[in-house]
């Protein structure tokens, strides 16, 4: 039942973000859009991954958006409004990875994945959450592309503080 | 449900008390008397400025949003009060003790943020728009020195429940349900052999278990003001040359929720510091000998006794912290915003990264 509210809401904010043509109005109901995507997270007792999502999106690259729009809404004397572009592109690419989508999603015949079929035990155990698991498989299993997305967001951090910094005249 | 009524109840409460305080507490430092004419002493003032402010007239300005005008102020009160979820109150009872309290705490708050922008843009005035504007930079930036002083203690502590961190600082530690066998030992250190598991009160705070959390508290303080909107940060707010901020356009019950919303956030920001840091709803006695202060104050987990006593320790240590912020606000001039950042980036920021390092090495001691 919640899933299901999650879910509409998520469809129908994302869609009203593609349809309208205010830029600011698209940004808030991203919000929602994220707030649904956050909720099924923790339906799906992944409870980390649905904070980390709302501390990531909503937190940072939402509030940069909403910034980059406040700031740059009124061009010329003319508020931004988004216009219809790739009109042949962009029908073409979606419908195909709907395609995709929908030929993987028949093919998986779902009722027997193994995951599923013990959907009914207690997936987290003794424990109170997915931080442990998640914490010990970052520092064993997948500690190099752990480390590499880290150096990536450092590289990244002094490419953002080189680029704003004044140039001393020469 | 219950939850939801109970701590809506308690925190109207605090807000009405801290309305009051504030205008004594100004009215004082400034050799004022502050409200005297309603109830003994001024006392009924805030909840007649309340009513006062529910009967005006709501005005929506004309060329503004209309519909993100109406919503913003409902947002920004969600998303404070949404924090208060995951705050233990009592040994026995938290609305919602879930493992990772502290990293959806910090994540909800950020929601707040959300809603200055919109109402600052719903408005339709540039005085709104740029205090929203200096709001939210603001916010954002304290943000990091905040969550590096909470992340030293989670690194201390070694848990991101609220509830498990409240054990931990206590006498009562071994009767949450895995730590039967945990031990605190004086400053953390167990070389030094002085066992304070069974002494509790103020030695086994975590300012006390590592003594390196004092420094994060303090920056964890700087940096709650500044998320809060209090002098000496309030340049969102400098009614010198913005009027009021992003509120600047509310009236009527909008209005009265964005002032609740505000002083929700201060409340919020007291009783998280008092959890992480200073004992939670622990007592500060300890136990001396044959005489257990700690035991004789502290009740017993899931009676009313324990209730009592932890509500009631929790909020007066939260009251202290709430009269510092009001103390502070008339003790120090605004900053600019320049002085603001420079104190984030180039001094917070820095040494609460030197305190994680050093909290890290402390817990290795700890073991």
């Amino acid at each position: 039942m919640l899933f299901y509210i999650f879910a509409i809401l998520a469809i129908l904010s994302g869609a009203f973000m593609v349809l309208t043509r205010n830029l600011l109005y698209a940004g808030f109901s991203l919000l929602v859009t994220l707030l649904s995507l956050a909720g099924i997270y923790v339906l799906l007792f992944a409870d980390f991954i649905a904070v980390t999502q709302l501390m990531v999106y909503v937190g940072g690259v939402l509030v940069l958006i909403l910034f980059g729009i406040m700031l740059s809404s009124r061009v010329h004397d003319k508020s931004v409004l988004s216009e219809n572009v790739n009109t042949v592109w962009g029908p073409l690419v979606s419908g195909l990875l709907l395609v995709g989508l929908g030929y993987t999603i028949l093919k998986a015949e779902i009722a027997s994945l193994p995951w599923l079929l013990t959907a009914d035990t207690d997936v987290l155990g003794p424990q109170k959450s997915t931080v442990q698991s998640i914490g010990i498989k970052l520092m064993t299993d997948v500690v190099v592309p752990f480390e590499v997305a880290s150096l990536l967001l450092l590289i990244a951090l002094i490419g953002a503080a080189y680029i704003a910094t004044d140039k001393p005249k020469v | 449900m219950l939850a939801f009524v109970l701590t809506l109840v308690l925190l109207l409460l605090v807000v009405i008390v801290l309305a009051y305080a504030e205008r004594k507490v100004a009215a004082f430092m400034q050799d004022r008397l502050g409200p005297t004419e309603a109830g003994p002493y001024g006392s009924l003032q805030p909840a007649l400025d309340v009513l006062k402010l529910l009967q005006k007239e709501d005005i929506v300005p004309a060329a503004a949003d209309k519909a993100l005008f109406k919503l913003a102020p409902i947002l920004i009160f969600a998303a404070v009060f949404a924090g208060f979820a995951v705050i233990p109150f009592t040994p026995a009872t938290v609305p919602a003790g879930i493992g990772i309290g502290v990293f959806y705490l910090l994540a909800i708050i950020s929601l707040d943020v959300i809603g200055l922008l919109m109402a600052g843009w719903g408005s339709n005035n540039k005085y709104a728009m740029l205090g929203a504007m200096r709001s939210v930079a603001q916010i954002v930036s304290y943000e990091i020195p905040a969550g590096l002083a909470i992340l030293s203690v989670v690194m201390i502590c070694q848990s991101l429940d609220f509830q498990e961190i409240s054990y931990q600082q206590g006498a009562l530690m071994n009767q949450f349900p895995g730590m039967e066998y945990d031990m605190n030992w004086l400053f953390g250190i167990r070389e030094l052999g002085i066992n304070t598991t069974t002494i509790g009160g103020i030695t086994t705070w975590n300012i006390f278990r590592a003594p390196i959390l004092l420094v994060a508290f303090v920056i964890y303080f700087i940096a709650s003001l500044a998320e809060s909107n209090r002098a000496p940060f309030d340049i969102p707010e400098a009614e010198s040359e913005l009027v009021a901020g992003f509120h600047v356009e509310y009236s009527g019950f909008r209005f009265a929720v964005l002032f609740l919303a505000e002083y929700s956030m201060m409340v919020l920001v007291s009783l998280v510091a008092v959890v992480l840091f200073l004992g939670s709803w622990n007592t500060p006695l300890p136990n001396i000998g044959p005489v257990s202060l700690a035991y004789w104050t502290s009740g017993t987990v899931g009676e009313v006794s324990g209730i009592l006593w932890g509500a009631f320790w929790l909020i007066s240590k939260t009251f202290v912290l709430l009269f510092v912020q009001l103390q502070l606000r008339w003790t120090y001039p605004r900053l600019r915003v320049d002085q603001l950042m420079h104190l984030c980036w180039k001094v917070l920021t820095p040494v609460a990264l030197g305190v994680v390092l050093i909290a890290g090495i402390w817990r290795l001691l700890m073991i």
